[in-house]
């Protein structure tokens, strides 16, 4: 599983990489974490909000940071 | 937030804590209107007159005062925005040819949720749906120049009047900023990955599917958010506002840079250009400017130039602009700005 988080380095991306790690962690999932800057390939993912998170090249929250307890209900089908 | 996770499972009774908490605002707002001349001449004896006093009253009556204007406003405002997207304003946008599509950027930059991160985004985005660069930069100049928590307060602060004036004149700006810089023919002055990314996908509208309770949590947790965020730029402003409040000549200002002063304005825009603060810290800084005799037009300018041209956003927005556009989005604003300032101070002086 490959997980990008999309963001310019402000605070909110940060955030979003944390509680992603938080998240992946907590699940034992097996995921490579990516931070994704570039505003080329950001856009390219049709993102407009930041932050936003990736996974397999899926996107599932754009615009916000989840809490983490979103996060793992969000990933934890993975796990199946 | 812990908050959060403790309110009442139902309707009925989540109606009642937003009525509870709306009457505590009330009654603390009020409170703090009195409270502060009885605890600091009736409990700690001080003199009302004298410069210290004046100067802590200020700063403890500002800080809870301003901190519960914040509040409020940042609910509600966040509440609203709910129900608008970036992606929803892109969409109206498309297409849209100048003139009319400035006016509505301009319309849409004060209405739409935008962090100025996501500047280089929506402006990618903007692009590939067609909107012209000019309207583009009309959106981008009307957003962080209208600032809602400036237009909350300076209707609590100054009155219907003043906030009108604000926000005309933000827009008027904004929609003749950006129509001019697109008369320009500034493509050439855009970074050209602008133009060549493609967008994978439709862009997602997060305004969509959200329930009255979730924008409800979401204007809780916006709450937070921007408090933790700007408490030291709001300490500093009140800190600074209560300095001059206290110690600062009543018309002081009136004597040096009056309405008719002819370089009172460019100064303050001069000043405001490079500092970098929330329009909430500037705030008490205003009011307190204003008291001392400093006029309405100079001082809406300095609000203007300090929280529509921001170093930051500038940084961000070097990303797809090349320098001689963002010397020119500079140059342009700015110079919008200063015409504001000279018309009110002639204007409200008459």
């Amino acid at each position: 599983m490959i997980i990008k988080v999309l963001g310019p380095g402000c605070t909110n991306c940060k955030n979003l990489e944390r509680v992603t790690r938080e998240a992946v962690a907590e699940l034992d999932l097996d995921a490579t974490i990516e931070k994704v800057e570039d505003y080329a390939a950001i856009a390219g993912y049709g993102i407009m909000s930041t932050p936003a998170l990736v996974v397999d090249e899926e996107v599932v929250v754009y615009g916000r940071v989840p809490k983490v307890a979103e996060l793992r209900a969000l990933l934890a089908p993975a796990t199946a | 937030m812990a908050l959060l996770e403790r309110m009442p499972a139902t309707r009925r009774g989540r109606g009642l804590a937003l009525a509870a908490a709306a009457v505590l605002w009330f009654a603390v707002y009020q409170l703090n209107e009195h409270l502060w001349d009885w605890v600091l001449y009736n409990g700690f004896g001080m003199d009302p007159a004298a410069r210290v006093t004046e100067t802590i009253h200020f700063f403890v009556y500002d800080t809870i005062k301003i901190t519960l204007l914040l509040v409020l406003i940042i609910f509600i405002v966040t509440f609203l925005r709910s129900y608008m997207s970036v992606e929803r304003t892109r969409a109206l946008l498309g297409g849209k040819r100048e003139g009319i599509g400035n006016i509505m950027a301009a319309g849409l930059g004060v209405v739409t949720p935008f962090c100025s991160c996501s500047a280089v985004p929506a402006f990618i985005g903007f692009v590939a749906a067609g909107v012209p660069i000019g309207v583009t930069l009309s959106f981008l100049i009307a957003s962080p120049m209208i600032n809602e928590i400036a237009i909350g307060m300076l209707l609590t602060l100054f009155g219907v009047k003043i906030t009108a004036v604000y926000i005309g004149t933000g827009l008027v700006i904004a929609i003749v900023a950006g129509w001019i810089l697109g008369r320009l023919g500034v493509q050439k002055w855009v970074e050209p990955f602008v133009f060549e990314t493609k967008l994978r996908g439709q862009p997602i509208d997060p305004s969509l599917g959200l329930t009255f309770d979730d924008r409800i949590t979401m204007g809780v947790e916006e709450v937070g958010t921007v408090l933790r965020k700007i408490w030291p730029y709001l300490l500093v402003g009140i800190g600074l506002g209560a300095v001059i409040h206290g110690w600062v000549p009543t018309e002081f200002f009136t004597t040096y840079a009056g309405p008719g002063s002819t370089f009172g304005v460019l100064i303050a825009v001069g000043i405001g250009i490079p500092l970098y603060s929330n329009a909430a810290g500037i705030m008490p800084l205003v009011q307190a400017l204003y008291e001392k005799g400093l006029p309405m037009g100079t001082l809406l300018a300095f609000m203007m130039a300090v929280v529509a041209l921001s170093l930051p956003e500038m940084i961000l927005l070097r990303r797809v602009l090349k320098p001689q556009l963002l010397a020119a989005y500079v140059g342009v604003v700015g110079t919008g700005i200063v015409i504001v300032g000279y018309l009110f101070n002639f204007l409200l002086a008459t």
